[in-house]
């Protein structure tokens, strides 16, 4: 818990220093994310590297991996059709392209700029970005009520990266290879998926 | 994607050679945890220095934070009845 307000604490403080600061005094490159993530990723595999018990279970899981994204997508699309029903101005297929981001904001609601305006473009992509802090910020809420794989559902796509170390610690490395898994296959869905229900 | 891969396959080789250090091991939830700080940290800048998110955040994010919320408890739902029917096997390594 006091990790999780640490990292929110850097992200207000991220927000508030990007709104305030003028980019002529300090540049802070998009590329620098990208860097950061890669860092990251490469720990990651280093933690994986040092415990071979990783590569077992994914010997041993086989045809069972598959069912992770599988749930994600089926959990997803149950969820945002509920909630369907609040919203006036938005149909369940738009809700349900929203969700089928699975958290993949930049390409998911480019997408849905494209296809359906602006507005829907912005909702899909504030909610994808919120899906993925919320990943970062409850997952440890998330493994106590909901299990080991749940971060890994609620990071849908960013399973395989942005959420792939806050999932790690979590939910353990053992999870780290079906958390890859799932992101994967969700991350290569996503466009198909979208323009299914647009 | 390409990036990703090449990144785990790269750290997963160093840390099958290194696997034996320890003393190195010790440290890497820890500059782990500092790098998840970053990302974080840059996540927010660029959120903030966008305009269009800034001003459109309190209008549409409250939609867009019903429908987060809706995907994020449906896939624990299900995935928490996947991980009972297979996957409560798998132990994670207490220290």
């Amino acid at each position: 818990m006091k990790s999780s307000i640490i990292i929110v604490i850097f992200f207000a403080l991220g927000i508030f220093l990007g709104y305030f600061i003028d980019e002529s005094i300090i540049f802070v490159s998009d590329d620098l994310s990208t860097y950061a993530l890669h860092f990251l990723l490469f720990l990651i595999g280093i933690s994986i590297g040092c415990d071979l018990k990783v590569f077992r279970i994914i010997k041993k899981l086989h045809v069972k991996i598959l069912f992770v994204p599988l749930a994600v997508i089926v959990g997803t699309l149950l969820g945002v059709a509920a909630v369907s029903v609040l919203f006036e101005d938005i149909t369940l297929n738009e809700c349900l392209a929203i969700g089928s981001g699975f958290g993949y904001y930049s390409l998911s609601s480019i997408y849905i700029t494209k296809i359906s305006g602006e507005v829907l473009g912005v909702i899909a992509l504030l909610s994808n970005i919120i899906r993925e802090i919320i990943t970062l910020v409850a997952s440890p809420v998330l493994v106590k009520y909901f299990g080991k794989l749940a971060p890994i559902a609620s990071g849908g796509a960013t399973s395989m990266d942005t959420t792939l170390p806050i999932i790690t610690r979590y939910s353990g490395k053992e999870f780290a290879v079906i958390s890859v898994f799932s992101g994967t296959v969700l991350t290569i869905i996503v466009p198909f998926m979208v323009t299914m229900f647009l | 994607m390409n990036t990703v891969l090449i990144c785990l396959i790269l750290g997963s080789l160093l840390g099958y050679i290194i696997r034996e250090k320890k003393n190195f091991l010790k440290h890497l939830d820890k500059i782990t945890f500092f790098s998840v700080l970053a990302l974080l940290f840059l996540l927010g800048f660029s959120v903030g220095k966008d305009p269009v998110i800034i001003r459109n955040l309190h209008n549409l994010g409250l939609q867009a934070l019903i429908l987060s919320v809706a995907a994020i408890l449906g896939s624990a739902i299900v995935s928490f009845i996947v991980y009972k029917l297979f996957f409560k096997d798998i132990k994670a390594d207490e220290k």
